[in-house]
């Protein structure tokens, strides 16, 4: 639907803008450019990219809680079932798969513990604290968890 | 289903969700993901792991830490769908496809623990 | 003395003419003490009078020559030429605007969306009756994100500003939360019923880019994962406690 020659038809403020590429005639403006987005815009800068990185260590989340699930039914299943899932779980391409995962959930942690002071504005006495005195105690307990877990885990 | 009511309760589980995941998670996937199965550390006993998963703090731990992290995932992954691939016109399917995830994971989770 | 030359390569688009921008290619004098807007003004002064482009203050206040330079948004006033030696720059009118004409974008969505925000100070006993007195560490709550000069670099370098044209954007979603944090505003339970929706604060997903990009440090990416939180403890609220709200409504 082209309005090319309604050169009069007053401005719209545009509540809901018109998703269109096609240029639009309007008044004081004969005709808009309207850039298209490419459906890869995220290649575009570097930027972009890690934001998409970022948040596409989300799948890597599903993954690992799925296996959680999987290991969870395995050891409720019998000594037979635990032995198979430990099988599977050394072979070369779920190694290679738990791998790539550990490392987007890495940088999911990392994001997660770097960003939490920017969401967070915390005061005290009025002066922003600043954001190590944030994201400092989310790693010390990062670790501290970790270790727990590794320490209950491997004394079995 | 994404209004104004609802928004605020699915951010609030994406938080959540990435809290636990970011502290939890990465020690968890290592271990039997890679330690054990690279055989960095020796194997856990059956017998053993049987007795850690039959504590009432590990059941409820790792029904949180099943739940918790899918409705992050299901929230970052449905608007990396959107802007990513500008599928936003497919607003419903991936609202379900998501949060079916995260509901039947959450439900699993909750069967898994109590049938120990 | 031997002022060395760089090629600039300019968007032209002329609605009449043009089916899309093309670049053109200028080369310029780079002095030390020149920035993009100067070489700008070379260009339509001594070279190519049919450019167009927005400017002002020369002195970053004004917010009105925000351009791509390289692909990125930057103010023309405060932006040097020199630092792109040996060149080429390529200049570009701000990304997710639709063009008028050359470097000039068309800015009338924005404005509508700034006015929806309600970036005024909200009074339940009417505005302007007596003082309001404001301690420095009450000012400083909101100093930093009341610095905006609505350049518009932020919704340049936002993506999801251009994919989703309903989103309101970084600087808007910063200034309501400018006044939100103002000890002598009351508007944020209004403001919230207008924002906590998917195309207000909730179709942010923390990028980042617009507080990278910001020129004078406003931190709209800061701004509004903190208006999420506030957002997010409200709702879970109402959600919690249905029973407990109305009483608070005053």
């Amino acid at each position: 639907m082209s309005r090319a020659g309604q050169a009069r038809a007053p401005i719209r403020p545009s509540a809901a803008p018109q998703p269109e590429t096609a240029p639009t005639y309007t008044e004081f403006h004969p005709r808009w450019y309207r850039p298209p987005i490419s459906t890869y815009w995220w290649l575009g800068k570097s930027a972009y990219v890690k934001f998409i990185l970022r948040e596409l260590s989300s799948v890597a989340v599903a993954w690992a809680v799925a296996l959680l699930l999987v290991q969870i039914r395995a050891i409720s299943s019998g000594g037979d079932a635990y032995t198979r899932f430990l099988h599977r779980m050394s072979s070369p391409w779920m190694i290679a798969i738990n791998i790539f995962a550990f490392a987007f959930l890495m940088l999911h942690s990392i994001t997660w513990f770097n960003l939490a002071p920017k969401a967070m504005a915390v005061r005290i006495r009025g002066i922003r604290v600043p954001g190590l005195l944030i994201s400092g105690p989310q790693y010390a307990a990062w670790i501290a968890i970790s270790a727990i877990i590794f320490a209950v885990v491997l004394t079995r | 289903m994404v209004n104004k009511e609802t928004e605020p309760i699915f951010w609030t589980l994406f938080s959540a969700g990435g809290v636990v995941a970011a502290l939890f998670l990465p020690a968890q996937l290592f271990l039997f993901g890679i330690a054990v199965p690279l055989g960095w550390v020796h194997v856990p006993t059956h017998a053993g792991m049987l007795a850690l998963l039959q504590s009432p703090i590990t059941r409820i731990y790792l029904l949180v830490v099943c739940s918790l992290p899918l409705f992050h995932f299901a929230h970052r992954f449905r608007y990396t769908l959107y802007d990513g691939l500008q599928i936003k016109h497919l607003n419903e399917m991936v609202f379900a496809g998501c949060y079916g995830v995260a509901v039947v994971g959450t439900l699993l989770a909750a069967y898994l623990v109590v049938t120990v | 003395m031997n002022t060395p030359m760089i090629e600039m390569q300019v968007a032209r688009y002329s609605p009449e003419r043009d089916s899309q921008p093309y670049l053109q290619r200028f080369e310029v004098p780079v002095k030390p003490e020149w920035v993009i807007l100067d070489a700008l003004n070379y260009i339509k002064d001594k070279l190519d009078g049919t450019l167009t482009f927005r400017w002002s203050c020369r002195m970053g206040i004004c917010g009105s020559c925000g351009y791509m330079v390289n692909n990125e948004p930057k103010l023309g006033c405060a932006t040097f030429l020199s630092q792109y030696l040996p060149g080429p720059i390529k200049i570009e009118p701000l990304r997710n605007f639709p063009v008028v004409r050359d470097l000039v974008v068309e800015i009338s969505d924005f404005l509508e969306k700034l006015k929806r925000v309600r970036p005024w100070l909200i009074h339940e006993n009417g505005n302007g009756a007596g003082e309001y007195l404001q301690t420095p560490s009450q000012l400083e709550e909101f100093r930093q994100h009341s610095m905006c000069i609505n350049c518009l670099l932020c919704y340049a370098a936002c993506p999801i500003s251009g994919l989703d044209p309903v989103f309101i954007g970084p600087a808007a979603l910063a200034l309501a939360q400018r006044y939100n944090k103002d000890s002598r505003d009351e508007g944020a339970e209004e403001r919230m019923a207008i924002l906590s929706h998917p195309e207000g604060i909730w179709g942010c997903t923390f990028v980042g880019e617009c507080t990278k990009v910001c020129p004078k440090h406003v931190d709209p990416a800061g701004a509004i994962q903190q208006y999420k939180l506030a957002a997010a403890m409200e709702g879970m609220k109402q959600f919690l406690m249905p029973w407990g709200h109305r009483q608070e409504e005053r």
